[in-house]
């Protein structure tokens, strides 16, 4: 898309309604197939947070990086992740991304500057630090976005990785997305602050909170970020606010009603990212047949995307014993 | 051939590698300004100045963990833990990260780093800056474990662990530090993986790592006064690791007594006569002996210290009564 510039054109915001929709759809067909309990190991969804990836990710170039969390599967769609290897890794089929070996929570595409999503909460932040430091040393000009939760807000690799990337004036933007849960205990009870962002003073950087469903508001801060980052001025911390519609991952029952209530998950949903977007666009005069020519598109794309799946060999056993180390 | 110290021979094996190859740098606690803390780096941070010789915070999680994210990323990282113990707060980026990366990305991504650290007792720690931990490195797929005894191999192992395409733990003893020995003047490698015969002899082999080695050579010298003829074989690196050699040598002289400095249980001592039990059990007269160090954190004072680690009587006494059946 030709984000980037200070105002989004309505393509661009089409751009980002189409990759919004592809995180959905995507992940409510694994709703369906993981019911059906043809999915093997954890699904972790990331419904009702589309804004975040999308709007942090149009503000990055193609050979920028990122890091992302075990609730991986916007990121990857949003930094150009094609469906089809994706639902095929999650399927465990030699097709994926990573042929079977990484599964839902560690997709990674190296092609796309995706270092990978991340079993381990906060796993993924002194990650994102080094390769910035890499781009920085190299003089690669790239940026790189490193994603986590709220939850891995209070790892101590959190804490380390944004002193040293102050210290050292990496071009990185943590993007905390703060869907309010760290799995069942709500941001209340893990951390006596409300605003994550605050934590960036600590380390003498700026730090930002946006509405994260609110698509542009969180593509015009990430580009702040983005272009702070690349002129060698620092990292940011950029925190989104937004929900988790699903539970923690697909086994959660009712979607965490243990410990939450179903009148805040619909207050939340009432906030969908993906309707504001398309409100918008109405307004903007774009014509519904447009929208639903798009929507149709994408369940179409999820559609092949589960049969390529499907119809995908599972590697051959003595992929188990390939890539331990490397040549 | 010149004689060099142990110090002497890492720090030129970083600094050829240095100039050899832009992408390799320095980071980690006082490994700058003070020349690290037992001087292994002195004199670097003048020669390559402050990018590639990077002083950081004391955060071993981030040290380690922007090594990998550096080292996917195009860059060749040695990042110095300044003690064995604390890699265990850098565990979750050395073990779920640096060690799983290529595999899980289907072989996409690499690790090129080197995490160099110190072991080992005496110099009077006490439990939490004296330990050995190399067994629990080496038991993790996609990890390399290289602990070399002497400053030829030092050199000659250190290049080969800055070239090699996988993340190495490579641990160096704190008491070999001001060992002196021969290192030729040119450039040379040692490919990780091969043992070294450093003694040949027909009664028994002993097989022994890092410090344990000038122990086990010293306990072959008392031996053979005494009509023993004792051969010591330095794995030098852990994982991977040459059994055929420790095999060849078991098949000559038909005993064997495995020497380290690590406690007994689960240590790297079980693994080797376990492999030589499953490989050459008719090539042996005897059991297999262990001496190894007591299963105790270990102790300040220096009477107890030197009591609970293998010392050169306890190899001695160990091959005597393996050989001669007396103790």
């Amino acid at each position: 898309m030709g984000a980037r510039a200070t105002e989004l054109s309505q393509e661009d915001l089409l751009c980002m309604y189409r990759k919004m929709l592809e995180a959905r759809y995507f992940e409510e067909k694994v709703v369906e197939i993981y019911a059906q309990g043809l999915m093997p190991g954890l699904a972790h969804l990331y419904i009702g947070q589309e804004a975040v990836a999308v709007g942090v990710c149009a503000a990055l170039k193609p050979e920028d990086l990122i890091t992302s969390t075990h609730r991986g599967h916007g990121h990857c769609i949003a930094k150009g992740g094609d469906l089809k290897p994706m639902m095929a890794e999650l399927f465990g089929k030699a097709t994926g991304y990573c042929r079977g070996k990484g599964g839902s929570m560690h997709i990674s595409a190296f092609e796309l500057g995706i270092l990978g999503a991340n079993g381990v909460v906060g796993g993924g932040i002194p990650i994102a630090t080094g390769a910035a430091l890499s781009a920085k040393m190299r003089g690669s000009g790239q940026v790189v976005a490193c994603f986590f939760g709220d939850g891995a807000s209070n790892q101590g690799s959190f804490h380390e990785s944004l002193n040293i990337a102050a210290l050292w004036k990496l071009p990185v933007v943590y993007v905390c997305e703060n869907n309010r849960y760290g799995i069942s205990v709500s941001q209340a009870r893990h951390q006596a602050i409300e605003n994550i962002s605050v934590r960036a003073q600590a380390y003498g950087m700026p730090g930002v909170t946006v509405d994260g469903n609110d698509v542009e508001a969180v593509y015009r801060a990430a580009r702040e970020a983005v272009e702070r980052a690349r002129q060698g001025s620092g990292p940011t911390l950029v925190e989104c606010k937004t929900y988790r519609w699903r539970g923690h991952h697909e086994g959660d029952p009712n979607q965490g009603q243990r410990y939450r209530s179903r009148e805040e998950i619909q207050e939340w949903k009432e906030k969908c990212p993906i309707k504001r977007l398309r409100t918008k666009l109405l307004a903007k005069g774009v014509s519904p047949s447009k929208l639903e020519e798009i929507e149709a598109t994408v369940r179409e794309a999820v559609e092949q995307a589960v049969e390529y799946a499907n119809n995908s060999p599972f590697p051959s056993i003595k992929e188990a014993f390939s890539d331990v180390y490397a040549e | 051939m010149r004689t060099i110290t142990y110090r002497e021979a890492l720090r030129e094996a970083m600094r050829e590698e240095m100039v050899r190859d832009e992408s390799v740098f320095i980071l980690g606690e006082d490994v700058g300004v003070y020349g690290g803390i037992f001087g292994v780096t002195a004199g670097l941070l003048a020669e390559f100045g402050e990018e590639r010789v990077r002083d950081t915070p004391i955060s071993e999680a981030a040290i380690a963990g922007i090594a990998v994210g550096a080292s996917m990323t195009g860059m060749r990282p040695i990042a110095e833990i300044m003690f064995v113990d604390f890699t265990t707060i850098a565990l979750d980026q050395i073990v779920n990260q640096g060690a799983k990366w290529h595999y899980m990305s289907g072989g996409k991504l690499t690790v090129p780093a080197v995490i160099r650290t110190y072991t080992g007792t005496g110099r009077r720690t006490a439990a939490q800056h004296s330990q050995s931990l190399e067994a629990w490195h080496a038991h993790v797929p996609g990890l390399k474990v290289v602990m070399p005894a002497t400053p030829y191999d030092a050199k000659g192992l250190l290049k080969s662990a800055i070239r090699d395409n996988n993340l190495v733990v490579f641990i160096e003893h704190k008491m070999l530090l001001n060992e002196k020995g021969q290192v030729p003047e040119g450039e040379y490698l040692i490919p990780l993986g091969q043992a070294d015969v450093k003694r040949p002899g027909e009664d028994c082999t002993v097989v022994a790592t890092s410090l344990m080695v000038g122990r086990a050579l010293k306990a072959a010298e008392i031996l053979e006064a005494e009509g023993i003829s004792v051969e010591v074989v330095d794995p030098r690196t852990l994982r991977p690791l040459d059994i055929d050699t420790i095999c060849q040598s078991v098949a000559k002289t038909n005993r064997l007594v495995i020497v380290h400095e690590a406690c007994q249980f689960g240590g790297i001592g079980a693994e080797i006569a376990a492999q030589v039990g499953e490989r050459a059990f008719f090539d042996l007269d005897a059991p297999i002996v262990r001496v190894a160090g007591k299963d105790v954190p270990i102790p300040f004072s220096p009477a107890l210290e030197d009591a609970v680690v293998p010392s050169v009587e306890d190899i001695a006494a160990a091959v005597r009564s393996l050989v001669k059946g007396v103790a």
